[in-house]
């Protein structure tokens, strides 16, 4: 089986998208499933169902949504390789920009559109600079010009990732989106794999549920910004 | 052409002010990983030893990584200079329609040609310059395949290629940046690393004011640009600086534009023009137009003389139309006889 990690800001156009793909591999008789994690609410499974696409879905509450996305993946991954599917496709939103849920040897795909500005891709961080593939969306709307600035934008921060602009709405791009998606490596088990890029450290007592603003109620790790005059 | 290695020694080697005159793309990388009060007068790897590790942890490098991080970029844009894509000609060649009948056609079309594609919705316009877009090799839903320059392309070529020869112009685009038109053609003269940066802002603003019916300045936002305006500023950017050597042009708005100046103004650059519309005046322009019906391409009209005579007529409406528009615009009262 075949795993593929779609990550991107929130409405940036993951599912549509997806939805498109699967399009485009069901054409060739190929079988997807799909396993969405979230933060707090979600509608996208309902979509996934509507077009008949199996999808399992996860929120991560209280949990830090790239933790939870770690801690859950190898589980995910076993269940859609006993269910015999060819792909499977994760999408993440939640995640803070901070993180990425690229794997090592895991096809990792970054979604993003150009409505969101062109300085985008340079503060989206490693969920695009970790990326092998960066889907640009909403492209049919902006002007030629600010789809190239948009698309050197995103060369400067991850220069390795092919870039491409595909439609979730007419699907056009999906086409050669799916051609990549095929070039994606076979993965029996995701043991012994590792992250691209580190979750951030979670372990202050904020993570447990803290909610009272004092140093006092502060335990272990803290990061202070730096106030400069 | 320089290697990752020469660029390091010159990253090694070269105050970082130096390096930055040289390569102004470098302001740029280090800006996105918030440094912007390094030491100009001494290499980057001085520059960067007296900072905190954690820092460049958070962008998953560290010292020396960074120095490598930058090598590669620079390889990346500034090893040789970027080829300007070409395309002399493409080929469709028939797949088939919607029912599967064979489509039988071999579609030479070369640069500095002007094409419309008629057919009323859901015929097949759009999945036609998809195909050429993704340059199809027998493997879309039409079965179409796509030459470039006369020659079949190989999945690499392909990769390579894909999404970058089709620049688009529709009247659903807008800007979305707020810069002036002056900054704005300059951020994408610098994407595409022009080195007559001053040179082709200034015709690009020329040439965009030449298109649109009202004047507008270099210090205008070009979220604030009229929709003929917008449009013209569109137009002279994609002929004079767009990448692409294939334009599509999906339905141009009748106000405040001169839609055939802006056709011409395109296929000067050499450049293949797609024109999906049902507008006469343009349709008509074209040198030829391809028919589409029931997904595949039926006829093959080269525009006769007849149909170009008809032209000057409707281009004789057309501007009867934009003169009495115009007047209402100053607030003038029309009294000529419109039916003459």
């Amino acid at each position: 089986m075949k795993l593929i990690t779609f990550a991107g800001p929130p409405s940036s156009g993951k599912t549509s998208v997806i939805l498109q793909l699967v399009k485009c591999l069901k054409a060739e008789d190929k079988t997807v499933c799909v396993v969405k994690f979230d933060c707090l609410t979600s509608f996208d499974h309902l979509r996934y169902k509507e077009n008949g696409v199996p999808v399992q879905i996860g929120f991560s509450d209280k949990v830090c949504p790239d933790h939870y996305f770690v801690t859950n993946i190898e589980d995910v991954h076993y269940w859609a390789k006993n269910k015999g599917y060819d792909y499977l496709i994760t999408e993440s939103a939640g995640l803070c920009s901070r993180c990425s849920p690229h794997i090592t040897g895991v096809l990792g795909v970054c979604v993003i559109d150009t409505l969101a500005g062109v300085d985008t891709p340079r503060k989206v961080g490693p969920m695009l600079k970790e990326s092998d593939l960066v889907v640009v969306t909403k492209g049919d709307i902006v002007s030629q010009a600010e789809r190239e600035v948009f698309a050197f934008n995103v060369r400067q921060v991850n220069a390795k990732a092919k870039v491409m602009f595909v439609n979730g709405i007419t699907g056009q791009g999906a086409f050669m989106l799916s051609k990549h998606i095929k070039e994606a490596a076979e993965h029996q088990t995701l043991q012994g794999n590792t992250l691209r890029f580190t979750t951030p450290s979670a372990v202050c007592s904020y993570c447990l549920g803290e909610t009272r603003i004092d140093r006092i109620f502060e335990m272990n790790m803290s990061k202070r910004l730096e106030i400069k005059e | 052409m320089k290697t990752k290695a020469d660029f390091l020694v010159e990253i090694e080697q070269k105050p970082l002010g130096e390096l930055v005159n040289q390569y102004p793309l470098v302001e740029d990388f280090l800006l996105n990983m918030r440094f912007d009060e390094l030491p100009r007068e001494v290499p980057l790897y001085q520059g960067i030893l007296p900072l905190d590790t954690s820092h460049l942890a958070e962008f998953g490098l560290g010292k020396i990584t960074l120095l490598d991080e930058l090598a590669a970029f620079l390889q990346m844009f500034f090893a040789e200079e970027e080829k300007p894509l070409k395309a002399g000609s493409i080929t469709v060649c028939g797949g088939h329609d919607k029912d599967g009948i064979k489509e039988n056609i071999e579609l030479v079309i070369r640069a500095g040609d002007i094409i419309s594609v008629v057919g009323p919705t859901g015929s097949g316009k759009s999945r036609l310059l998809g195909d050429i877009e993704c340059l199809a090799q027998g493997d879309t839903p039409t079965g179409r395949h796509i030459r470039l320059d006369g020659a079949a392309l190989d999945e690499e070529q392909r990769f390579e290629l894909g999404g970058r020869l089709v620049a688009q112009l529709s009247q659903n685009m807008n800007f979305v940046m707020d810069l002036s038109v002056e900054d704005f053609l300059r951020l994408h003269a610098k994407s595409r690393r022009r080195r007559d940066l001053e040179e082709v802002v200034s015709r690009c603003y020329d040439c965009a004011n030449e298109l649109a019916g009202e004047r507008f300045a270099r210090t205008t936002k070009v979220t604030q640009l009229s929709g003929g305006q917008s449009r013209a500023l569109m137009i002279a950017d994609v002929a004079l600086m767009s990448s692409s050597p294939i334009v599509l042009v999906d339905e141009i708005e009748n106000a405040g534009i001169d839609r055939r100046k802006a056709i011409r103004l395109l296929a000067k650059e050499d450049k293949i023009i797609f024109i999906s519309t049902h507008d006469p005046l343009l349709a008509l322009s074209a040198d030829k137009r391809i028919v589409i019906k029931n997904g595949a391409i039926v006829r093959v009209i080269t525009t006769s003389k007849q149909e170009r005579a008809a032209l000057v007529q409707i281009a004789a409406l057309d501007d009867k139309l934009q003169n009495i528009r115009r007047h209402l615009r100053l607030g003038d009262v029309i009294e000529q006889d419109l039916t003459d």
